[in-house]
């Protein structure tokens, strides 16, 4: 093969396997079963690719040839003829035949996966590895590098995570309506957790970093369109977007973090501000302003200003009030005192601030102990630190 | 699949006989129970003694060691057990939530091994 066809494969691959495992687990019922079939898929692709080209349609050309592959699989396990029902209920459950196999359908079964990967019964840190390992296509080796620990260990996590699935019998499936949006809370954490490991962090490999930050991105998005009255989901993406939008200028030429009124402005992707902002507007007219929502209405007035100086303090002031009702987080009220500061003067804002520090347990919060540095902190849903994965 | 629903609480937190609250909690079981006999879920289920009546028995090297009290002290102890046929996990959990004992203790879910009878 020659490199460039190799390299067009391998984007072919990184492109498409995210979606192609949902599809294959849903098909073949069993997360393992499913992987084992994209690889043999995988291996075939690298045979005839160079030859046949690459098809039109990759993604379908990979759910044929995985399914097919792992047919031939369970017909050469010894066991064969205790398989014949499981052969049959693949069958059964392949049809419509994978070439009918359109995009609404990957998508959909990419979002019950999402419902799967992240279900309450898992811990957090094996819904986030599930996560990017079955939706975003990630290897074991690069996932276990952005989260800084052995490949073995990672490797492991995952193995219990599936174990888990295939035991307890967590379902494959978006659930009903009455706890949809309950659930959906929870794979929204997940997303933006993700991202902020992504966005936030400054030690790891920084092009695996960013992969995560847009992992994220794309899998909220996808949300959006298989839930679009979810003004949550809507939410969490354009405050995805609006932060992601000034990831070039977060970082100078000497790698150290930029507050963001010293970024410099003209760096900021202004055609993901404004993707952003269309997200947020969408969210507003469903008038149901929960915390993401507000977080990127936020994000939005800094998106949206031409400095520091001229941006509209008052407005984020009262945008902080909303959420400090809604959250109680004393990383909330820390920002929100640094926005008075901002809107009112450095004395209104320093009179908050010690009120911040005598009533919310502050002392674990480094921001604090550094002094504030006005609003550019990441926000975190709970205050949480870093999640150590 | 059958999962196990153990029924953890503080016993010392649990209603009174006597009380009124004791008799809605009671009633709240008769109908869980009803519900779940009726629409065929139900496989087994019954309340324990509280651990003051428990013993624990261990085997070591032929030796019976008889203890008086749990196999474990916890704040929490083990009150009853259900054991019903669920579709997957999130039906488990949706009836496990409605278990009375939800409201101030807490429900262990645990899928019941079956062997393969291949």
């Amino acid at each position: 093969m020659t490199p460039s066809t190799r390299e067009a494969a391998a984007r072919v691959f990184r492109d498409h396997s995210g979606r192609v495992l949902a599809t294959l687990i849903r098909q073949l019922g069993d997360f393992d079963r499913a992987e084992d079939a994209l690889q043999d898929a995988l291996t075939r692709a690298l045979e005839t690719w160079p030859e046949a080209g690459i098809p039109d349609e990759p993604a379908a050309w990979l759910i044929t040839t995985a399914r097919n592959k792992a047919i031939d699989r369970l017909r050469r396990e010894s066991n064969f003829a205790a398989k014949q029902n499981e052969i049959r209920m693949t069958v059964e459950r392949s049809t419509p035949a994978p070439d009918d196999e359109n995009d609404s359908d990957i998508a959909d079964d990419q979002l019950k996966l999402m419902f799967t990967a992240c279900h309450p019964a898992l811990s957090m840190e094996a819904r986030v590895a599930l996560t990017l390992r079955t939706l975003g296509g990630l290897t074991t080796r690069e996932i276990a590098r952005a989260f800084l620990v052995s490949e073995a260990t990672m490797a492991q996590r995952l193995v219990r995570a599936k174990k888990k699935i295939r035991l307890a019998g967590i379902p494959y499936q978006v659930p009903d309506a009455p706890r949809l949006a309950e659930r959906l809370d929870g794979v929204l954490a997940v997303l933006y957790l993700i991202f902020n490991e992504g966005y936030a962090a400054s030690a790891g490999d920084a092009l695996v970093r960013h992969e995560l930050s847009s992992e994220a991105i794309r899998l909220s998005k996808l949300v959006c369109e298989l839930a679009p009255g979810e003004p949550e989901a809507l939410g969490l993406t354009a405050l995805m977007l609006l932060h992601d939008a000034r990831r070039d200028a977060r970082v100078s030429d000497s790698g150290e973090l930029v507050t963001l009124e010293e970024q410099n402005r003209d760096l900021w992707d202004k055609e993901q501000i404004f993707l952003g902002l269309t997200y947020l507007h969408r969210a507003m007219r469903l008038r149901r302003p929960r915390p993401y929502q507000l977080q990127a209405a936020i994000g939005a007035c800094h998106a949206s200003a031409p400095s520091a100086e001229a941006t509209n303090w008052t407005r984020i002031v009262e945008l902080y009030d909303h959420l400090w009702k809604l959250t109680a987080s004393p990383i909330v009220a820390l920002n929100r005192a640094a926005a008075i500061g901002m809107a009112r003067g450095p004395e209104d804002g320093l009179k908050e601030l010690e009120q911040v520090a005598a009533n919310g347990n502050l002392s674990d919060y480094y921001l604090l102990s550094r002094g504030a540095r006005g609003p550019s902190a990441p926000l975190r849903p709970t205050g949480r630190g870093r999640l150590r994965l | 699949m059958q999962y196990a629903m153990l029924i953890y609480s503080d016993e010392a937190k649990e209603p009174k006989p006597g009380t009124k609250e004791f008799d809605d909690y009671m009633g709240a079981y008769f109908a869980f129970s009803d519900e779940v006999k009726k629409n065929g879920m139900f496989q087994f289920g019954e309340p324990l003694e509280g651990v003051a009546a428990a013993t624990t028995v261990q085997v070591r090297d032929g030796q019976t060691v008889t203890i008086d009290g749990p196999f474990a002290e916890t704040k929490e102890q083990l009150g009853g057990l259900y054991v019903l046929e669920c579709k997957d996990l999130d039906e488990a959990i949706e009836f496990a939530k409605r278990i009375p004992t939800a409201k101030h203790g807490s429900i262990e879910i645990r899928p019941v091994l079956k062997f393969d009878q291949e």
